[in-house]
């Protein structure tokens, strides 16, 4: 009764294993001669400035809360996108669409309002 | 297994019928909710405070009109099997109105300043920042929460209400989300506020991830999410159990987690005491009504065939819940917290009633609720009164002599604490002999005893604060601020129903035993 699940363990388990053996292999057989230049953290061959712990924007947290919100809109746009030409749905999902998007829209009118789409 | 799935799904689309009507009282809270954003975006701030209060209280009256009247004449399985609305459902619907409106009346409380006392008039600003400052001298309000408390209560009417285990997580976040911020939006003491904000968010988030894992493993073994699919499962299917038992449990910490059962209360005194009073007021009574709801709808339509498998341990749980809340609430020198533990205590009688799995246990439930409920949400506006030296005085040294003080307070904080104990003539009583009287006659009497014993260490704490309010000395600079009509309404409210309740308790229990049937 649990079999399928255990197909899936196997699987995972079998993955795992695949990946332990790849790493362990380079490590074997790979020559090791380190340097203080090779051992510093890759830029794009530019010298990296500072630590790995570095202060980020965080005034981008809303751009990626409006970006969420129309990601998911457009996931629910697609479907609709098939059934907007059948008789016996349009208006109806039409109806129901405009109404989803409008609820997007109120908590988008609020954010500009607020000034948030504003960059300092 | 492949093609036996493609057999089952559905060869043509089926639009789903909605019964309007019947979804009515939420449609009006949410699209009330949907105006107060419009109005927080587009109405100039001095209009905002009276235009969002009264926005927000013809709502909740026209969602109580509706519920006794279109949903309570629609009533069924509607949406697809995604919300049910049956007696239980609607009477559940109907209080977390009426206590959400009671609520509301706290909250809007500004004394004589132009906005909301209780609340931030900056909450995105570190505290004590230089923005904070600018936001002050500008005139920032908070009225968000009205629209917010909107939210919340949307989330709790379809939390009750939903007949599918994953409408049932929509309504747990949906109802949560706008409480996590809620609690950071206190104007004094912001640090413990934010503090109580973040520790409510991430223990929040763990009770969702404990709930949804369980209702994935249900829906491993049901194969349906559908509450009713899951009790036709459960009676008929035998195997699995390593994935039914797991996931009951998961679904049923995820609830408790909501209602503030030890062990998993962790987060309760904290989140009290930073959240402003007011909000922990309509938090403590309206999450703990709507999450009972749901775990009588879930252990009583979906789980009752394997009840033997989850009762010892609900019992275990709810003689823990009502042993912690009452020793603990012996130690704490907080008000606030004092009535965290006191509400963890009450979380554990109503568990009793819940236990007692017959009708009797779905009717004291509510009548427990209801009566928690206005008690609770008038003892934290009475909180919000009493300041010292511009802060709200929650230590309970503070309290000494307030009877001498404010008498008028003082008597009615005196009654509300005589009602959490339970003496006759108040609300409590009757709610506990209704409870303990449902558990008897479920065959719990060992429960009975032990909530007793509880009941007895709660009646020292809430006496030993009487006898602080009016037989010591008053010190230190308590004062108790002149309430205006917004609070003082919510706390006669509050305490009017109490009184009515210990008085003539029959109307309730009669409405709340005739609503005792669930839809499956």
């Amino acid at each position: 009764m649990l079999s399928p699940y255990l197909v899936v363990g196997g699987v995972v388990l079998v993955g795992v294993l695949l990946f332990v053996a790849a790493m362990g292999a380079r490590r074997l057989i790979a020559p090791s001669a380190p340097t203080p230049a090779k051992e510093s953290t890759y830029e794009c061959g530019v010298d990296p400035v500072g630590e790995g712990w570095a202060q980020t924007n965080v005034r981008y947290f809303l751009y990626a809360f409006l970006y969420v919100i129309f990601a998911v809109d457009a996931v629910y746009l697609f479907p609709w996108a098939t059934v907007i030409r059948s008789s016996d749905l349009a208006l109806a999902s039409l109806a129901e669409v405009g109404i989803f998007v409008g609820v997007l829209l109120i908590g988008l009118a609020h954010a500009w309002r607020h000034g948030l789409l504003r960059w300092l | 297994m492949i093609a036996s799935m493609a057999g089952a799904l559905p060869t043509e689309f089926v639009m789903t019928q909605i019964s309007y009507a019947a979804v009515l009282p939420m449609l009006l809270v949410f699209g009330g909710a949907m105006i107060g954003v419009l109005i927080e975006a587009f109405a100039p701030r001095r209009f905002r405070h009276e235009a969002q209060v009264t926005l927000t209280l013809l709502t909740l009256v026209a969602a109580l009109v509706a519920i006794a009247t279109s949903a309570r004449d629609h009533q069924g399985i509607t949406a697809a099997g995604a919300v049910v609305i049956d007696g239980p459902a609607l009477i559940f619907q109907g209080v977390i109105v009426a206590l959400a409106a009671v609520g509301v009346l706290a909250m809007a409380e500004r004394f004589t300043a132009d906005e909301a006392d209780a609340f931030t008039q900056s909450g995105a600003a570190v505290p004590g920042s230089p923005r904070e400052a600018a936001a002050v001298r500008l005139g920032a309000t908070s009225t968000e929460v009205f629209p917010l408390t909107l939210f919340a209560v949307a989330g709790m009417m379809l939390f009750p209400a939903s007949a599918d285990l994953l409408v049932m997580f929509v309504a747990l976040e949906v109802l949560s989300l706008p409480l996590y911020i809620l609690s950071g939006l206190a104007r004094r003491r912001r640090l413990l506020s934010q503090e109580a904000s973040l520790k409510y968010f991430l223990l929040g988030a763990f009770s969702s991830a404990f709930f949804l894992f369980g209702a994935a493993l249900i829906y491993g073994y049901a194969g349906s999410l559908e509450l009713s699919d899951i009790a036709t499962a459960v009676q008929n299917q035998s195997g699995m159990d390593g994935l039914l038992i797991p996931g009951v449990l998961l679904v049923v910490v995820g609830l408790l987690f909501k209602v503030g059962a030890a062990p998993f209360h962790a987060w309760t005194p904290d989140v009290y005491q930073g959240a402003p009073s007011p909000v922990t007021g309509f938090m403590a009574a309206g999450t703990k009504v709507a999450a009972f709801g749901a775990l009588l709808r879930v252990l009583y339509v979906a789980f009752e065939g394997v009840r033997w498998d989850w009762m010892p341990i609900l019992w275990g749980v709810a003689i823990l819940t009502m042993v912690v809340g009452a020793v603990l609430s012996v130690t704490q020198t907080d008000m606030k917290r004092l009535l965290a533990y006191s509400s963890i205590a009450h979380a554990g009688f109503i568990l009793v009633g819940v236990l007692a799995l017959n009708q009797k246990g779905v009717s004291s439930t509510l009548f427990y609720l209801v009566a928690y409920g206005f008690m609770t949400i008038a003892a934290f506006a009475i909180v919000a009164l009493v300041r010292s030296s511009g802060n709200e005085a929650t230590h309970l040294s503070q309290w000494a002599g307030l009877g001498k003080r404010s008498p008028i307070v003082a008597g009615v904080f005196a009654f509300l604490l005589l009602a959490f104990t339970g003496i006759p003539l108040t609300s409590g009583f009757t709610a506990k002999f209704a409870v303990f009287a449902a558990a008897v006659a479920g065959g719990g009497t060992w429960l009975v005893i032990v909530g007793i014993i509880c009941s007895g260490i709660t009646a020292f704490v809430y006496i030993r604060i009487i006898v602080l309010m009016y037989f010591s000395e008053p010190a230190g600079d308590t004062m108790v601020m002149t309430p205006t009509v917004m609070s003082t309404l919510c706390i006669s409210l509050g305490t009017l129903v109490t009184l009515w309740l210990g008085i003539i308790p029959s109307p309730l229990l009669d409405l709340a035993s005739q609503s005792t049937l669930f839809l499956r």
